[in-house]
């Protein structure tokens, strides 16, 4: 049994900042866990308080369901995998490999045995009396993982392990990853700041911001009920569209018109709210059919741009508003920012992308009708940045291991 | 390409001209200690008459009978000593100082830096007083300790600036491997470290065998006496002729084991060893 749990951790820096608060998390036996974040999130300190390389500033780590708090990496049995992958450069893949178990006074033949059985996994047989100087990116990546997987440790620990891989080679790692995980059935964490990866990968994925988890869940309900803004921003790409919205006697006003708030959807006390709107919620009035008649609204707007990707088109348009202002997503606008340098938000109006059928006919410069599905509709609360809860709906924040799963 | 090769051409000339320089009073210390002791004023730089008479003056009579021999020993005992001892505590002091933050840490190194440049000259009053106290007169230890007290600081500054190019992320992988830090440090750190420790031995090494203020001063008899000391006593074969052939004998002799050691360890300092470590 090798669950790990994260009772009331909180990383304290010498220079007095708080890296990570107050963080509880259980991950189950065998179980892939996300930490997901932006750069600075305290993902990867969470991630190096559990392998023992950072000092707890309280609360507790359980490995095993034994404290760890004052033990040594080495007593802990776990694996590292890093975002350099760390190799020892003066030692052979097959050296590199064996570390752990020749540490650990394992025979020379045992050793080998794990060693190339590992490799053979890794498709690294041929690599294993090169030294990683004279390995590429990909091979790197793989000698790291093996050296995890040799040990047959209690959990592996991953710290960003694909981010220094070109995109090509970072699908192809993601999908070994997984499967590679899946097999061995063995606890892992893994840090990433790719809500993509973060999606594809983990049983779980937990959602980190300035130190404080915002939401732990599967990929789907970090997807359909996100917690707050923040969530709801970061994961899915491209990202939600966020609009300022004013409710009203069980009706919500939009820039883009007027909708019965959905069922399932919480609409907290009339006022004004954040309403979030996914990509793949809109579409082109043309293509959909009756549906139009039963559920959503219908309106008109100026196309800025098109991509078309064959299998979809996405299509770029602005609704005039008074802005959402939330800290909330002004962190998530940098972080776009960083990766894609278009900021989705702008002042004064409001920047939504919308995924339509490619067989639409919309162009760049066009005038078109669209539709939203407001039965989709997220709304949050325009202070907090909270979703909206229905009357008599628990508190969900982050954290707990949800069990409802509505 | 006529630019490259006027280029050339002068970096040649340049090299040329050092090389001159510094091994032509090399050549004329081979040149004179192969001269029969009757020729060595004869101005010539290539001997008419080669001879090893000056070099089996040196060795003749044995460890008891030879001026030379003891003091051999006592240098190549005394500079490996110093450079062993330096090496290992100066890679733990290099190491600490930068890896971990601890108060006092610049002290340390203004400290050390201050050590290393204080005048030798002005510790030899002192030192002679304290030694004959402490019974360590003309002993090994007497000159090992003031060796060590200059070395360390020039090995402790040579090292702290190699360890300080290694990854950390090797030494937190080698932990999480289950090595103890002690292991991770001899098993990673060291190994990369390699090149900077051979760089400070060959220093510490040089400035041990190379001595001879202390080595002089500290010193009165065969029993702890070094080459560069020695010399200064050398007799010729009676008491009217010059020693100089037997100096220069000498004086080629101590060099060897200076080249070898270079040369021994030049092949060990491979550049870019890290190579291939972490990425980015």
């Amino acid at each position: 049994m090798s669950e790990i749990t994260l009772e009331g951790v909180t990383k304290v820096f010498a220079d007095g900042s708080e890296a990570v608060k107050d963080m509880n998390l259980e991950i189950g036996d065998g179980e892939f866990m996300i930490l997901v974040g932006p750069s600075g999130c305290g993902k990867s300190t969470a991630l190096r308080m559990i392998a023992g390389l950072e000092d707890i500033s309280s609360g507790e780590v359980k490995i095993g369901g034994d404290v760890v708090n004052d033990r040594a990496p080495k007593e802990r049995d776990i694996a590292m995998v890093f975002q350099n992958y760390a190799l020892y450069p003066h030692m052979t893949v097959r050296e590199n490999m064996g570390f752990a178990l020749k540490l650990a006074g394992v025979d020379k033949a045992e050793i080998d045995k794990k060693v190339e059985e590992a490799a053979k996994t890794l498709d690294l047989e041929q690599h294993l009396d090169r030294r990683p100087a004279n390995l590429s990116g990909g091979q790197r990546q793989r000698v790291a993982m093996g050296r995890a997987i040799v040990r047959d440790p209690q959990a592996f620990l991953m710290d960003e392990p694909l981010s220094n891989l070109d995109a090509k080679l970072r699908v192809q790692m993601r999908t070994e990853v997984a499967r590679l995980q899946s097999r061995l059935e063995t606890t892992t964490v893994y840090v990433t700041h790719d809500q993509t990866e973060a999606m594809t990968l983990g049983d779980r994925v937990a959602v980190m911001r300035a130190g404080a988890l915002q939401q732990v869940g599967t990929p789907a309900e970090l997807y359909e009920q996100p917690v707050n803004l923040f969530v709801a921003g970061f994961i899915g790409s491209p990202a939600m569209n966020f609009m300022p919205a004013e409710v009203s006697g069980g009706r919500v006003n939009l820039p883009i018109g007027e909708a019965d708030i959905p069922e399932g959807v919480g609409s907290g006390r009339d006022g004004k709210a954040v309403a979030g709107l996914r990509p793949e919620s809109f579409e082109d009035a043309e293509m959909v059919g009756d549906l139009r008649d039963e559920r959503g609204v219908v309106f008109e707007a100026e196309i800025d741009l098109v991509e078309s990707l064959g299998s979809d088109l996405y299509a770029y348009f602005h609704v005039e508003s008074g802005g959402v202002e939330s800290d909330q997503l002004a962190d998530l606008v940098e972080e776009r920012l960083e990766e894609t340098g278009v900021p989705e938000v702008r002042e004064g109006q409001e920047q939504i992308v919308a995924r339509l059928d490619p067989a639409s006919k919309i162009k760049r410069g066009d005038t078109a009708k669209l539709w939203a599905d407001t039965s989709k509709l997220h709304l949050f609360d325009a202070e907090s940045g909270d979703r909206l809860r229905r009357e008599g709906e628990g508190d969900r924040t982050g954290g707990e291991r949800s069990e409802d799963g509505e | 390409m006529e630019r490259n090769g006027r280029e050339y051409a002068l970096w040649s000339i340049a090299i040329a001209v050092v090389l001159i320089f510094a091994l032509i009073p090399v050549l004329w210390l081979i040149s004179i200690s192969l001269k029969p002791p009757e020729a060595i004023t004869d101005g010539r730089f290539i001997p008419s008459e080669v001879s090893f008479d000056n070099y089996k003056s040196l060795f003749e009579g044995g460890i008891d009978g030879s001026p030379f021999i003891k003091p051999l020993i006592n240098s190549i005992l005394i500079a490996l000593t110093t450079t062993v001892i330096s090496i290992v505590l100066a890679s733990f002091a290099a190491y600490a100082i930068a890896r971990l933050e601890f108060p006092g840490k610049r002290l340390i190194l203004a400290g050390a830096l201050a050590i290393a440049m204080f005048p030798p000259i002005s510790t030899i009053g002192p030192l002679f007083d304290m030694w004959r106290a402490l019974g360590i007169y003309d002993t090994y230890p007497g000159l090992i300790i003031p060796y060590l007290t200059f070395s360390l600081p020039l090995a402790i500054y040579a090292l702290t600036a190699f360890f300080r190019e290694i990854p950390w992320e090797l030494e937190q992988a080698a932990q999480v491997d289950g090595a103890t830090p002690f292991q991770a440090f001899t098993k990673v750190i060291v190994p990369l470290a390699a090149p900077g420790m051979f760089t400070a031995a060959i220093l510490v090494f040089i400035f041990a065998w190379n001595d001879f203020l202390f080595a002089i001063s500290l010193t009165s008899s065969d029993a702890s006496r070094t080459v560069p000391a020695a010399l200064a006593f050398f007799t010729g074969e009676s008491s009217f002729t010059e020693p100089t052939g037997s100096i220069a004998a000498a004086a080629v002799v101590v060099t060897v084991p200076i080249i070898v050691f270079v040369l021994f360890f030049q092949r060990r300092i491979v550049s870019g060893l890290t190579a291939g470590a972490v990425k980015g």
